[in-house]
């Protein structure tokens, strides 16, 4: 490491070293992942893309436009057939997953960016504000979710960051317990211990010390709480309090085209996979996130 | 009563590595083997494979195990279960983690001889009451009517052996079955091992990791060294004329140097004072006493440049101490004083500059490292909060701490994860001289380690001593370390201080009579100390007729 070279020499390897690392490493990242959590990462990507780009790249909105015919098969006009108004399915889908993956990524990111960070506040903090935290979101937890969830959408009516924000709120206490589990763990340990007499402010501790070892749990737990997101949202549709017709997201697309399940049709499949996919690719990702097996091999 | 074992050839890997390389060894029945050896020496991995089994990820790839008639090897997996426990049975390290705590001992004890229908259930527990009385368990009859959690541990460890040898085996594989107690226990249990597998003429293998254990147990010693046979050879030839020269080292960790302290005690100024010292956990009642009293009226005073060991049993309060000192736990009584000025009892309150001098290093490494951290940023991080350094001076002053503990430079850049233990431990230690403390509180830095990785951290924090002049309070359950190490030594029982020993009176008495217990309950380097011991056993139970149930 101790080189005896001029410091031009130095800061000129500097310049010119990193560059071809840099270069290399989204690659040798992208390979930590595996062929599974690649695969993740893969239907992940194309269903971003066409949350993204979808309706841009589809040339009219189906939404609106009904035919006559309902419920039909598969066909070239109709790649994914239609639904029960005569809508292409494929429109509707690419359409929702603007709803879908949006509320759910973001109600879900809320919950456990709130969660984790009160939870860490409790662990590393005094008995008081562990107390106060931990209650508060205890009485949080005795609402039915539901129940909150008319609440909120009787008051404030429904839109999407509202039910981002319902959804987010519903979802924090769970995640703050688990979080919490997990930080008072690595809290008692010594490394902790050291920190605390070392002088170190109670962010250090939370942010140093305890964040970077309860991150892998966490986010398993981020992808169990997407799915359940996922469910509640498509539970409101159910009730009319969640997207509002004519606009669906995949989970009402389920349900306005559950009279198509007795004939096997693709408009009710369709939507049910993409929801699958999209679960099921959220959690190879964050199973197979690189780095997991280094740690425990202990390189970096 | 015993069968003869013979290992040939016995290799095991796992993936690509090798971790028993072709061993080859016999014990005659009714004879003791010891396999000796650093962790990760493959001990265990051995000792497991003699029964047929390998931990998964683990593999026995080739060789023959027989014990008597049978190859263990060569049977299916159906036959090799109904011989464990029956032909081959063994005790594990941990006998609190081997119990199953819902159920009571006696159901646990009798419960090979039910899973291999030996015998019938009144027979199995008669049988295992006169285990007990041979064992020496303090009321054999009503013993087994309790649960693991009220008995203390090293009566588990012997209850654990009861159950190994209820069903007769032919050979009894002994897992580092002291290696979790404490030393006066560890004497008692030994004891009883001894006598049950000498009465009983049964072949036993030992695994242990202490040298001093083993002479007292083994008639022969073999020396593994990273899957490889050192060494096989008889007891006291080992002990006396040790041919490898990994055995030799091994031996000369065994037996440790006095370190020499460099600076006298009595010329320099007083560092830190404890006054009246008392401490306990639970709610604080009107008089400000706690629930739990952990510590009674300490009283001690630590020179600048002096190391002090404060020892104990488990339990004693010795951690609690330290905890006090450091600003964790707040007294209920008494003052701390250091250097001078009154230190404040809470961290909260204390300065920068006062924490920086007084650095705590723990007992587990693998716990005291952030796992997630660089060695780079573990040291960085005190040298950048105390002294604000950055860029180069912090990169030179990395490598210099680095090289203090004779470190590579090269594990910088590594995670705790893919160090030793001992690695671990130094970057532990390097970590509390990063602040430049005056100083350390060792909180049993050694135990967790090998005799020989303990015995070089020993020196090099000896040799820190000398150099950089910091103090010690070096707390430690081992008098063989304190006495190397410390200049004086604190002894602790109960959360009091029982008395205080200079280094010039280790070996003069009269001391304390828990002192002189705890230094004769440390195994010695030699064959027949604990027969010696046994001639001492009535008086010294005479004086501690209690000791067993605090145990």
């Amino acid at each position: 490491m101790e080189t005896s070279t001029s410091p031009t020499v130095v800061s000129a390897a500097a310049l010119l070293a990193p560059a071809p690392q840099e270069r290399r490493r989204p690659l040798r990242w992208l390979a930590g992942f595996g062929p599974t959590g690649l695969l993740g990462l893969a239907v992940l990507l194309f269903w971003l893309l066409a949350a993204l780009l979808g309706p841009w790249l589809l040339s009219h909105s189906a939404a609106g436009t009904g035919t006559s015919n309902v419920f039909a098969p598969i066909s070239a006009k109709h790649w994914l057939g239609t639904d029960y108004l005569g809508r292409d399915m494929l429109a509707l889908v690419v359409e929702g997953a603007r709803y879908t993956i949006g509320v759910a990524l973001f109600a879900t990111l809320l919950a456990s960016g709130t969660g984790i960070t009160l939870a860490l506040l409790a662990a590393a903090s005094g008995r008081w504000i562990d107390a106060v935290l931990s209650r508060g979101l205890d009485t949080l937890t005795a609402i039915p979710s539901k129940m909150f969830a008319l609440i909120m959408v009787a008051g404030f009516g429904s839109s999407v960051p509202m039910l981002v924000v319902t959804a987010g709120i519903i979802y924090v206490p769970g995640a703050y317990r688990m979080a919490r589990s997990l930080a008072v763990n690595i809290n008692a340990l010594d490394y902790v211990t050291v920190a605390r007499t070392r002088g170190e402010g109670t962010l250090y501790i939370m942010l140093r010390e305890i964040l970077p070892n309860i991150l892998g749990p966490m986010l398993a737990d981020l992808g169990l709480r997407f799915v359940y997101v996922v469910l509640l949202l498509a539970s409101l549709s159910f009730l009319g309090l969640g997207i509002q017709p004519p606009a669906a997201d995949w989970g009402s697309l389920v349900r306005e085209n559950i009279g198509a399940l007795a004939m096997g049709g693709a408009s009710v499949i369709v939507p049910a996979l993409a929801i699958a996919s999209l679960t099921i690719a959220v959690n190879l990702v964050i199973d197979n996130l690189p780095g997991r097996a280094a740690r425990e091999r202990g390189v970096r | 009563m015993g069968a003869p074992l013979t290992v040939q050839g016995l290799s095991i890997v796992a993936g690509n590595s090798t971790l028993v390389d072709n061993l080859s060894f016999s014990v005659q029945p009714g004879e003791v083997l010891a396999l000796i050896g650093e962790s990760g020496s493959g001990k265990t991995t051995t000792a497991l494979a003699l029964m047929g089994y390998a931990r998964s990820g683990c593999r026995i790839s080739a060789g023959r195990v027989k014990i008597g008639e049978t190859d263990v090897l060569a049977l299916d997996a159906a036959r090799q279960r109904s011989l464990r426990g029956r032909t081959v049975s063994y005790i594990a390290q941990s006998a609190a983690a081997s119990f199953n705590p819902s159920r009571t001992i006696m159901d646990q004890v009798v419960e090979p001889t039910v899973i291999h229908g030996l015998c019938k259930r009144a027979e199995a527990e008669a049988k295992a009451v006169q285990l007990f009385r041979e064992l020496a368990l303090p009321d054999p009859d009503n013993i087994g009517s309790r649960y693991p959690h009220q008995v203390s541990g090293g009566q588990l460890q012997r209850l654990m052996a009861a159950m190994a040898l209820i069903g007769d085996p032919d050979l009894v594989i002994l897992d580092e079955p002291t290696t979790a107690l404490d030393v006066t226990t560890q004497i008692e249990v030994l004891r009883a091992f001894r006598r049950v597998v000498r009465e009983r003429r049964a072949t036993a293998v030992y695994v242990s990791h202490d040298l001093a254990v083993v002479a007292q147990m083994a008639d022969h010693i073999l020396v593994l060294r990273n899957g490889k046979m050192s060494e096989l050879n008889a007891t006291e030839q080992i002990l006396s004329a040790p041919v490898d020269d990994y055995t030799k080292c091994l031996l000369a960790a065994a037996r440790p140097a006095v370190r020499a302290s460099g600076q006298a005690s009595g010329d320099s100024a007083l560092l830190l004072e404890v006054k009246e010292l008392s401490c306990g956990y639970g709610p604080v009642d009107a008089k400000g006493q706690p629930a739990k009293l952990i510590l009674q009226d300490i009283n001690l005073k630590l020179y600048r440049g002096q190391a002090i060991g404060v020892i104990g049993e488990s339990g004693s309060g010795k951690t609690t101490l330290a905890r006090a000192v450091a600003g964790l736990l707040k007294p209920c009584h008494g003052s701390v004083t250091f250097d001078g000025h009154a230190l404040k009892p809470t961290l909260q309150q204390r300065s920068p500059e006062e924490l920086r001098r007084i650095q705590i290093v723990f007992q587990m490494a693998d716990t005291a490292l952030n796992p997630s951290q660089t060695i780079w940023r573990i040291l960085a991080r005190p040298l950048q909060f105390y002294k604000g350094l950055r860029g180069e001076p912090l990169k030179q002053r990395i490598y210099e701490l680095l090289d203090l503990v004779k470190l590579p430079r090269t594990v910088a850049d590594r995670l705790p994860g893919g160090l030793s233990g001992g690695q671990k431990q130094r970057v532990n230690l390097a970590r509390a001289l990063a602040a430049e403390p005056d100083l350390i509180l060792c909180d049993e830095v050694t135990s967790a380690l090998d005799t020989v990785v303990a015995a070089a951290v020993l020196d090099l924090m000896a040799e820190l001593r000398r150099e950089l002049g910091v103090s010690y309070l070096f707390i430690s359950h081992d008098l063989h370390t304190v006495r190397s190490v410390c200049d004086e030594i604190v002894v602790m029982q109960h959360g009091r201080k029982l008395s205080q020993v200079a280094r010039a009176d280790y070996d003069r008495g009269p001391h304390h009579p828990y002192y002189q217990l705890l230094a004769r309950s440390v195994p010695e380097l030699r064959r027949g100390w604990l027969d010696d011991m046994d001639h001492a056993a009535k008086t010294a139970a005479a004086a501690h007729p209690t000791r067993e149930i605090h145990a």
